[in-house]
């Protein structure tokens, strides 16, 4: 699976960033394959409003299952939910270390991945909406659209 | 005359000062409207107390997905500067709250996959107190964005000789709104160092709207030296100072005007009207003369 831990430094060692949407770096991780990537997040940093969904936007176009992250804010949250990806909280330390607590089945969900599905795919989720879960509409795709940027 | 009582500190005075002033030009026999452009907060009814007339819902326009007609490409999403849309893999999330209302993510999708429609923000309520017309603006809570609403209630307002609109405190959009198109504005103030330099923030906003502008001083010790040092060395009027007193206070706890508690203090709104009246129009003829 792909993990993504938000970070304040591009190494290895850096230490967790406990702020998801603002962090300044997230570290990806193919837990298969062992390969890792470091994505910048300096303009989603700095951004007015709207961090978390945009870093969710980005995270989730990477094809990444989970977070390993601090504090996840309510749009965040929502946007997670439905771009079914789980977020763990992680007290501190570095990346490298939150990777290894991960594995080790012994982080807190602070997303559960379930969620997804029963959010629907409405014409409006905003972050009222989605405290109520919607039914899923009928006889829509669940499958991922694949082809990405047009 | 348009006329807006702003601040840039808080509770400084904006709606004493705004409240008394309608309720003494209408003494004066000019017809009044009195509009409540601090949507987030407002409390002008508090001491106008209008008998309701009339009740209108304002609305903005958000984007809806069709998902059906979705193509996840993104475009909408990249073109949206406040992030209210976020395009994942299988589905197109909008966020309402973070929408702006510009239409663009309409206009740049390229499957027609998104439509318009209105999202309910707030009210504006319409209302008779005497002799002034009173219109107030009522943001709905949750939503963070109050120019449309403070838009819609200075439209309400019906046509009078002064319009009187009590704007919301600050230097950023609410209070450009507000101000934007007046022929006068009253900055209130008070005499510590925040009211100073908010004042300061606020004669700034002033003076790159080209906005002619005044100060009253509330809660004024005798003299307030700082505050009337930086008005005359900045050439900036000040058309009133109101006394800093426990009766005005007790009488604002109770929800009553100054003009109405305090008989005694009167003079001092016929005052501040006149140099105001002397004010709008010296502002005019020299406009005129620079013109000419």
């Amino acid at each position: 699976m792909k993990l993504a831990v938000s970070t304040q430094g591009p190494e290895p060692g850096s230490p967790v960033d406990t702020h998801f949407g603002r962090a300044r770096f997230f570290r990806v991780l193919d837990t298969e394959t062992g390969q890792q990537t470091v994505l910048d997040n300096a303009d989603g940093a700095g951004v007015v409003q709207g961090a978390g969904p945009r870093a969710v936007q980005r995270l989730c176009r990477l094809g990444v299952q989970a977070v390993l992250t601090g504090h996840v804010g309510p749009k965040a949250r929502t946007a997670l939910e439905a771009a079914t990806i789980e977020a763990y909280a992680v007290e501190g330390g570095t990346a490298e270390e939150a990777v290894r607590v991960f594995m080790a089945g012994q982080l807190r969900a602070i997303v559960p991945a379930a969620g997804g599905g029963q959010l629907g795919h409405g014409p409006r989720i905003s972050v009222r909406q989605c405290l109520h879960p919607l039914e899923t509409r009928a006889g829509q795709s669940r499958e991922p659209a694949g082809s990405g940027s047009a | 005359m348009r006329i807006a009582v702003a601040s840039g500190k808080g509770g400084t005075g904006k709606t004493t000062v705004a409240a008394n002033l309608a309720v003494t030009l209408a003494r004066h026999g000019q017809t009044v409207a009195y509009v409540d452009c601090d949507v987030e907060a407002p409390n002008g009814h508090l001491f106008l107390k209008p008998i309701p007339v009339g009740e209108v819902g304002v609305s903005r326009l958000v984007p809806r997905v069709n998902p059906g007609q979705c193509l996840r490409c993104g475009a909408c999403a990249r073109f949206c500067r406040f992030n209210a849309i976020v395009c994942l893999t299988d589905r197109t999330l909008v966020y309402d709250e973070l929408c702006h209302s510009c239409g663009g993510c309409v206009r740049v999708c390229p499957s027609e996959a998104l439509t318009e429609v209105p999202h309910p923000m707030g009210v504006v309520k319409t209302g008779v107190a005497g002799a002034v017309r009173c219109v107030s603006g009522t943001l709905d809570v949750g939503e963070s964005t109050s120019p449309p609403v403070i838009r819609a209630a200075k439209q309400a307002a019906p046509p009078a000789s002064w319009v009187i609109l009590d704007a919301p405190p600050g230097t950023a959009c609410p209070m450009v709104e507000t101000v934007r198109d007046c022929d006068y504005v009253l900055l209130v103030t008070e005499p510590t160092p925040f009211g100073l330099h908010d004042l300061r923030l606020a004669a700034e906003v002033m003076r790159t709207l080209h906005l002619n502008f005044g100060v009253v001083v509330n809660r004024a010790d005798p003299g307030a030296p700082e505050t009337r040092a930086w008005c005359e060395q900045g050439r900036v009027p000040i058309l009133a100072e109101i006394p800093d007193s426990a009766a005005i206070a007790r009488a604002y706890a109770q929800g009553r005007l100054i003009v109405e508690a305090l008989p005694g203090l009167e003079p001092l709104f016929d005052q501040l009207i006149a140099r105001l009246g002397a004010e709008v129009h010296r502002e005019i003829r020299e406009e005129g003369g620079v013109l000419a």
